[in-house]
């Protein structure tokens, strides 16, 4: 116990990561299961009311975004990214702890919101965050959101916000810094391509959302008017702070899975990544555009038909670079041998969901176009062929590929087919009606609907289709599980694969490699035209290794930044200021910690 | 596939006006709608041929190119340029045929509408409308009563957060925001009720907040607008409506309610003409006496959030309050 | 667990190889001001955006006083000038001008805080406070985020200057003091800016 609480091991870290943001995962599943069940039937549904409906979408949203989507990439970014490279670990250690910790807090105090009720003289299920995701203001501000629902979810995501920049600054420097020797830029493995791109996403988009979210505590603590009309203050700045940080976060999300499928489809298919560096240089260009295509979210809010224009047209860029991406990926597949494992099945199931997405997105570039759509069920649809369509395929094929590397267990090749294939089934069945939902005029966000709109089937679809991806994901649990009880032992490199993380043993022993690899080329255990597989590693170390011990200090730094939040929340000063103390201790006990010993 | 399949089915006999559904944006009843429509169909056609194109490549591969025993090693081909230099240009392409018309659309449906259009104020509230004609000196709720074939200039902002003013068949959402002022201009061409409801979420009964459009043969419209100006109906002496009158006279309604004559509450909407409107609170209701009842003696049962307090009126009184209200046609 | 270290970590990581030959926590304060830029960024286009927006005075113009804060500006670009010296003097071991020079760095933010909290009594007392008008609100915030920079490196360069006191801090620490260098620096420029955007430019 105590050397999980201390662990400065990026492995453990990673392992951290995953199994806590698994849990979220399920718990924002859960959430969508319960929005599901009400819109099964219209005019009330099955009974939900409107505060809580309002307070499962914010939460569902959140979740998926914030605690577990971006944290489960995290999970591979730890484990995998020294391991890619050929390091012995991030370049910091116990920093990488403390984002685990932050990001485990923080998830923590933003879902407690759902039982704080009481303590606020309300029930339970009444103060949890309920004006969205996007937390639009004037909406959010104190006339018209009173209760600490938006307190939650702004101080929430402030906490959040931190985990995710450490953990920024770290990978950036890990992976450019600790390459080993002859791992040259372009010959990194294309997922810690992708990684190192949105770390730099990471980097640039929240200290925006930062900003937003400060201005927004001034108004709701304080009483300024930063976007509170009667003050002169203006609505729309928030809109566009929010979709500053929020498109390049979408970007955040999709990048790493795309990295996933691209280390995926080569090892399947016995064959380079194809175009390996337009696939590395088309991440880098839909990060920058990603950068000028916020204010395609806001079509509807009367920006001019210039800024329309302009929005439009850099959106529609967009698509260029990521077709690339998906004719690449193609190419990889294309006079290879493949090999149908549960890994490549959901690779190539993320190419197929991802064009849907993509191309129902050209629909909302089209600035009059999204007019009908925005705000729809129609983009409902869109977000999840991207965000699940894409992203958690991406991650899954990246769990079934790596599960055995990070655990030294294969997962159940029979289980995960019928995980693939109920996850498909479900995911079209609940998706795809959303498209006609949103054409026949649902708008989102909607707790009820009439029975007149004629898009009670639809959603009857879509309620079913959202169970059978209830019931895919606990078939992937159980396949989870059932490595702890019936382990099946993964050898060094079970699939295959051609980078440096097959190289060691699964699971890799603490200190990871026994002696830094030379690397020659892009795929060092394959034979290639000019290279040589890599020589088998030494056993074991020629020489004794220094693994560092844990550290307390990340977590108890980490500890007083809900307690800050708590303190700000009940707006007591003191406890404020004792998790600021514990903050300014932890730092100074860390930064003067003999850490090598 | 066949999901595929069912979409283009469905986008088909939607052309065709099958499905006839109150708030579809596949029926366009006007020119801003039928341009927004006639711009999805462009990208959906394009967007379907890629969708088959591309699908089938992947299909094509993941069919031939499965391992069998027996196959050569694959060959490690690490790229080509010719083909990544035409998969660049190729969506590149595709994208001019969609920029184009797009950008002529943003201009073309930009808001401005022709000299003589009829201008009416749309102010949000949570979470209910309210409509100023500013030119005919009348004011509408929930209900916006507009002639048909002639030009509409919606001006629009809000009381309170952000709403978005949405009627897929006579065309595209535009937010209401407290201190600006948007617009969207249209010409609906066919006379019926279209229904919308507000687009962004805008608090607890962001869902109930719903409105109805009439579009009206001009004498139709000419004859609502006669009504609305009208000085409120008087009660017959004697009848329960009287009775009605003084009841509301002597309630907290007036605190928040207009009658002209009788009060001048601005928290909800006027009620001077309540018995002329088919809806009540939001479009959400008929305009009847049961739903009435319901209404006043608990709102917020009905309407999650709504401002309207419980009353408890004697059931005399509360008949007599309902038929005064439905009185004032 | 004594064996020889063969890998880098945060403390002395410079001493190891390096794959860009850059100092891993030099790269991290790169990013880490990188990240700063769109912090600040975010936060002068919110006083941008907000300029001459406010309903109600004290507006800028009335109340601003730029001798004043050019007088602070001016001080706070010569603790700049300070933190060079006490850096060179570190480098080359000299202990005894590193420990003054950190010293007066740190005076010189102290002098700029002293001066930052005169003008913002003194505007509160001239009646613009925070939620007085909109300038109140971006100004207080981009100011006072900007005075928290400084005070976060007061603090760490009067721990630099404990340390050696202490003996603590050598020329094998120079990275440290670098580091304290490029964060005090980047504070100065970003100063630079806000004098320039707010008070010059009005």
């Amino acid at each position: 116990m105590k050397t999980w609480l201390t662990t400065t091991d990026h492995k453990r870290i990673g392992l951290l990561y995953f199994w806590t943001a698994f849990g979220f995962f399920l718990i924002g599943g859960l959430e969508a299961l319960i929005i599901r069940a009400q819109l099964a039937r219209p005019d009330g549904g099955l009974g939900v009311s409107a505060e809580t409906f309002n307070q499962l979408f914010t939460m569902h949203g959140t979740t998926m975004v914030f605690l577990a989507l971006m944290p489960l990439s995290a999970a591979f970014f730890n484990f995998m990214i020294p391991l890619q490279i050929g390091a012995r670990d991030v370049a910091f250690p116990r920093l990488n702890a403390f984002s685990y910790w932050v990001f485990l807090l923080g998830g923590l105090f933003l879902n407690a919101s759902f039982i704080a009720g009481p303590l606020f003289g309300a029930d339970r299920l009444s103060v949890a965050p309920d004006a969205g995701w996007f937390g639009y203001e004037n909406l959010t501000s104190r006339q018209f959101s009173p209760g600490p629902n938006v307190d939650f979810w702004l101080l929430g995501l402030q906490i959040l916000g931190i985990a995710s920049l450490a953990a920024g600054f770290n990978f950036i420097v890990t992976i450019l810094n600790m390459r080993a020797p002859g791992m040259r830029m372009l010959r990194l493995p294309p997922f810690t391509w992708m990684t190192l791109i949105t770390q730099f996403l990471v980097i640039t988009a929240f200290p925006v959302i930062t900003v937003a979210l400060v201005l927004l505590m001034f108004d709701r603590f304080f009483g300024t008017h930063f976007f509170v009309p009667q003050g002169g203050g203006d609505p729309i700045l928030w809109q566009h702070l929010f979709w500053m940080f929020g498109h390049p976060e979408v970007y955040i999300l999709i990048l790493p899975a795309m990295g996933i499928v691209s280390e995926v489809l080569p090892t399947f298919s016995k064959k380079p990544l194809f175009g390996y560096t337009v696939v590395v240089y088309s991440g880098v260009v839909i990060a920058f555009l990603g950068w000028s295509v916020w204010s395609h979210h806001m079509f509807s809010s009367g920006l001019g038909p210039i800024a329309d224009s302009v929005f439009a047209g850099t959106t529609m860029l967009i698509a260029i670079p990521t077709g690339v991406k998906i004719f690449n990926w193609i190419g990889t597949l294309w006079g290879g041998q493949i090999r149908f494992t549960t890994s490549l099945l959901f690779a190539v199931g993320f190419i197929a969901m991802f064009i849907i997405g993509g191309l129902s997105g050209v629909s909302h570039a089209s600035a009059p176009s999204d007019l009908q759509q925005t705000d729809t069920y129609y983009v409902v649809a869109h977000i999840h062929y991207v965000l699940f369509g894409g992203t958690i395929l991406g991650l899954f094929a990246g769990m079934y590929y790596w599960w055995p590397k990070m655990t030294g267990r294969l997962l159940s090749e029979s289980l995960g087919k019928v995980h693939f294939w109920l996850t498909m089934i479900g995911m079209n069945l609940a998706f795809f009606p959303m498209h006609f939902s949103g054409l026949l005029g649902m708008p989102r966000r909607i707790y009820t609907y009439s029975s007149e709109l004629g898009v009670t089937g639809f959603n009857q679809a879509s309620t079913i289709g959202a169970f059978l991806i209830g019931l895919a994901t606990l078939v992937f649990v159980w396949n989870l599980l059932r490595t702890r009880w019936q382990p099946i032992s993964a050898p060094h490199n079970p699939w295959g694969g051609a980078t440096l993380e097959w190289a060691i043993p699964s699971p890799p022993p603490v200190y990871n490699f026994t002696v830094i690899p030379t690397v020659e080329s892009r795929m060092p255990l394959w034979q290639t035209e000019r290279h040589a597989p890599m020589r088998p590693l030494p056993e074991r170390p020629p020489a004794p290794i220094h693994v560092p011990g844990g550290s307390w200090w990340p977590l108890i730094t980490a500890t007083g930044l809900p307690v800050m939040a708590i303190g700000a929340l009940s707006h007591v000063i003191p406890v404020v200021l004792a998790g600021a103390a514990v903050v300014i201790v932890g730092i100074y006990r860390w930064a003067y910690e003999p850490f090598e010993m | 596939m066949p999901l595929v399949l069912l979409a283009v089915l469905l986008l088909l006999t939607a052309c065709g006006g099958g499905a006839d559904l109150p708030q579809s944006t596949l029926v366009p009843r006007s020119d801003f709608s039928a341009d927004l429509f006639g711009l999805y169909k462009n990208v959906f056609w394009w967007a379907l041929g890629v969708f088959i194109l591309v699908e089938g490549l992947l299909l094509v591969a993941i069919v031939r190119f499965r391992a069998r025993p027996g196959r050569a090693e694959p060959k490690p081909v690490h790229g080509h340029t010719v083909l990544e230099i035409s998969w660049t240009l190729a969506p590149a392409l595709i994208l001019v045929f969609i920029a184009v018309p797009t950008m002529r659309t943003i201009f073309s449906t930009a808001g401005h509408a022709p000299e003589g259009a009829l201008r009416v104020e749309v102010i949000g509230h949570q979470w209910w409308w309210e409509y100023r004609y500013p030119t005919l000196n009348i004011s509408a709720y929930n209900e916006l009563h507009i002639p048909v074939r002639t030009p509409i200039q919606l001006d629009m902002t809000s009381a309170d957060v952000i709403h978005s003013f949405w009627v897929p068949r006579l065309g595209g959402k535009r937010d209401l925001i407290q201190g600006r002022t948007n617009r969207i201009a249209f010409r609906a061409d066919s006379t019926g009720e279209y229904w919308g409801q507000c687009a962004e979420f805008c608090g607890a009964s962001h869902a109930n907040m719903r409105l109805r459009v009439f579009v009206q043969s001009d004498s139709v419209f000419q004859r609502w607008v006669d009504q609305q100006r009208a000085s409120p109906a008087t009660p017959a002496k004697g009848s329960p409506a009287e009775a009605g009158q003084q009841v509301y006279r002597r309630s907290p309604c007036i605190a928040c309610h207009t009658i002209a004559g009788l009060s001048q509450g601005r928290v909800g909407p006027d009620l001077t003409h309540v018995g002329s409107r088919f809806t009540i609170a939001g479009a959400l209701f008929p305009n009847n006496a049961e739903i009435l009842h319901r209404w006043i003696m608990n709102a917020p049962a009905m309407k999650p959030g709504a401002l309207m307090t419980p009353q408890s009126l004697s059931p005399q009184d509360l008949d007599a309050l309902i038929a005064y209200l439905q009185s004032l046609k | 667990m004594t064996h020889g270290s063969a890998h880098a970590h945060e403390a002395g990581a410079g001493a190891h190889r390096t794959s860009m030959g850059l100092d891993s926590r030099k790269m991290a304060f790169w990013a880490f001001i990188g990240s700063e830029c769109l912090l600040f960024g975010s936060l002068i286009s919110t006083y941008l955006v907000y300029k001459g927006r406010s309903l109600t005075g004290p507006f800028p113009h009335e109340i601003l006083n730029i001798p004043f804060t050019s007088f602070s500006t001016f001080d706070l670009l010569m603790s700049s000038l300070a933190m060079v010296l006490a850096l060179a003097a570190v480098q080359r071991g000299d202990m005894k001008q590193g420990k003054l020079w950190l010293l007066v760095t740190a005076l010189l933010g102290l002098v700029f805080l002293a001066g930052q909290f005169w003008e913002f009594s003194h505007f509160v007392r001239e009646g613009l406070g925070l939620t007085t008008n909109l300038f109140g609100s971006t100004f207080y915030v981009l100011t006072g985020t900007h005075g928290a920079h400084v005070t976060v490196g007061v603090i760490w360069l009067l721990t630099l200057w404990v340390q050696a006191l202490r003996g603590k801090l050598g020329p094998a620490n120079a990275m440290t003091v670098e580091i304290t260098g490029l964060y005090w620096h980047f504070v100065d420029v970003v100063w630079i800016v806000i004098f320039t955007v707010v008070y010059l430019i009005q």
